[in-house]
């Protein structure tokens, strides 16, 4: 997958998670929970749609490289680039 | 004192006793008319009264902060998303069954709610949440608005939540195994939401989160008694003042779970027609089972010295209560016991069977069931003039945790409009079931209705018995 194409998916996961929120002016710089209402089960969503939908393992001490769009599809980048 | 089938009580056994009459004297009377006892005389005195007098029940004598009323009721059945309209679809004989399809089983039957989920829920809510939260949520929002009280001013510490449920769990623990199958069962794509979904107290806690609710919450687990089970607890909690407001009843997600739907099957306990309107026939010759429903019924409870303070209109008051059990067997029921529940209930109401206008039944249609419960109401109402019996569920089938109360709710309004509501489905009235009294297939017009009682039993032999009274 491309870098388009992670954060695409990524914008997807969060739709499902976050159906009330308008993620068309999600600002890829800034951390996901400053502009979202989403709290820690929000954000282990996030990592079991990665599991499931691309059988992506993110270990517990990477969790932080998910916390902005930029940084997330930064980190997935190599893991996804074969998918 | 016979004058019509009526019986009154007398308002005070010391004065009876005095009268010379001793504890327990009734006097027959029609409905307009009362007996006036006092201290001095030898005899009762019949009088005319206003139509308006109810037969003297024992809660009557409580202080006001020791007797509890209704003063909101929100639900959702399958004919109707609240109390108007359910009560509307029973005096037209709307039924709420349709066909319905579950992984696994296939096809089959079920009582549908289509209630506004959004109304009280975003959509994060919904996915986070579990069903029988939603209805709850929906349900309780809506009678603290048809209460009228001022929410917002509401001390939250105050309010108790208790919410009956026949089960809880299987709906949610059925979509995990679904989902990790397509997993070859790998366990860490089993969802984190799983816990906090499935939490015996999550139908309750759903509501306390959505409505601020900080007393205390909890689900009373009571198989099909506990939508009774659930208005009981809440009156208990108001009487020691644990609370000042009980949100109170039952709610059932049941038709989400393929294994109730399999298992009644395979108990032979699963109704089936080729009209899905007439699957659930309480007392017919040819009902063949239980139809399994979803819905909820949630009442505001209130000390009636509260909901006189804030000027409440009041919908009825909880003047008895019995629950027992059989300790007989799993799933056949005692009626025996179911009984001696009625007449505890009749007991502590300080009432005579006569008294109750409506018998509001458990029947689900199953065989052995329906027949059983008849028996015990034939002990205890065989000899009765005056009582109504109907049945709820052949309109909307079985709504497990919420059943006791939705049927309760679907009669209340007979205080108002004097109609009983039938059972439907009766073309031919199983001999077993004959008693006097009931209503089938149309509606009856009745002079007065002061008490309703309301049965609802469950698996493992829990039996559970509410009387409400007109006020």
């Amino acid at each position: 997958m491309t870098p388009a194409e992670i954060r695409n998916e990524i914008l997807d996961i969060l739709d499902d998670i976050s159906p009330d929120e308008d993620l068309d002016s999600l600002d890829d710089e800034k951390p996901f929970r400053e502009q979202l209402e989403l709290d820690s089960m929000d954000f282990l969503d996030i990592v079991m749609e990665l599991r499931k939908r691309h059988r992506v393992q993110i270990p517990e001490e990477d969790y932080g490289h998910l916390a902005s769009m930029h940084s997330t599809v930064t980190y997935l980048e190599p893991k996804m680039k074969e998918i | 004192m016979s004058i019509d089938g009526r019986i009154v009580s007398f308002w005070d056994h010391e004065l009876a006793e005095a009268s010379g009459f001793g504890i327990g004297l009734k006097g027959r009377l029609p409905r307009d008319i009362s007996v006036s006892i006092f201290p001095s005389a030898s005899t009762a005195q019949v009088v005319g009264c206003p139509p308006n007098v109810i037969a003297p029940n024992r809660a009557s004598k409580l202080p006001d902060d020791q007797r509890i009323v209704i003063t909101g009721i929100g639900l959702t059945a399958p004919n109707g998303n609240d109390w108007d309209s359910m009560r509307d679809a029973l005096l037209n004989k709307r039924s709420g069954v349709q066909p319905y399809e579950i992984r696994y089983f296939g096809q089959t039957l079920a009582g549908i709610c289509d209630f506004d989920t959004k109304r009280y829920q975003t959509k994060k809510d919904l996915r986070r949440g579990t069903r029988a939260g939603s209805v709850g949520v929906y349900a309780a929002n809506e009678a603290v608005k048809h209460s009228g009280i001022d929410w917002e001013n509401t001390d939250r510490s105050r309010v108790g939540i208790y919410v009956g449920v026949t089960e809880h769990g299987n709906v949610e623990t059925e979509n995990e195994i679904f989902v990790i199958k397509g997993f070859d069962y790998d366990t860490s794509c089993w969802s984190h939401h799983h816990n906090p979904r499935t939490v015996a107290n999550n139908p309750a806690g759903e509501i306390a989160l959505n409505m601020g609710v900080t007393g205390p919450h909890y689900t009373i687990g009571a198989a099909c008694a506990a939508g009774n089970a659930g208005l009981i607890q809440g009156a208990q909690m108001l009487r020691l003042h644990e609370c000042d407001l009980a949100i109170a009843g039952g709610t059932s997600e049941s038709i989400h779970t393929f294994g109730i739907f399999a298992s009644f099957n395979s108990q032979n306990a699963l109704a089936s027609h080729v009209n899905p309107a007439e699957a659930s026939r309480p007392f017919d010759v040819d009902r063949n089972g239980i139809v399994v429903a979803e819905g909820g019924c949630l009442y505001t409870l209130e000390r009636l010295s509260d909901a006189k303070a804030r000027d409440a209109k009041i919908f009825g008051e909880l003047v008895g209560y019995a629950m027992n059990t059989d300790a007989t067997d799993f799933v056949l029921p005692n009626p025996e016991r179911q009984a001696e529940c009625v007449n505890m209930a009749l007991r502590r109401a300080g009432l005579e069977a006569d008294d109750i206008d409506i018998v509001s039944t458990h029947a689900t249609g199953t065989s052995s069931g329906d027949t059983q419960e008849c028996s015990a109401l034939r002990d205890v109402f065989g000899r009765c003039k005056n009582t109504r019996i109907n049945n709820t569920k052949s309109y909307i089938g079985h709504a497990m945790g919420a059943a006791g109360a939705l049927e309760l709710a679907g009669n209340l309004k007979a205080f108002d409009d004097h109609v009983v509501h039938p059972t439907i489905n009766v073309d031919q009235l199983d001999p077993s079931c004959e008693l006097p009294g009931l209503v089938l297939n149309e509606p009856q017009q009745v002079p007065r209705v002061d008490y309703i009682l309301n049965n609802s039993f469950g698996m493992l032999g829990i039996n559970s018995v509410v009387i409400i009274g007109r006020i």
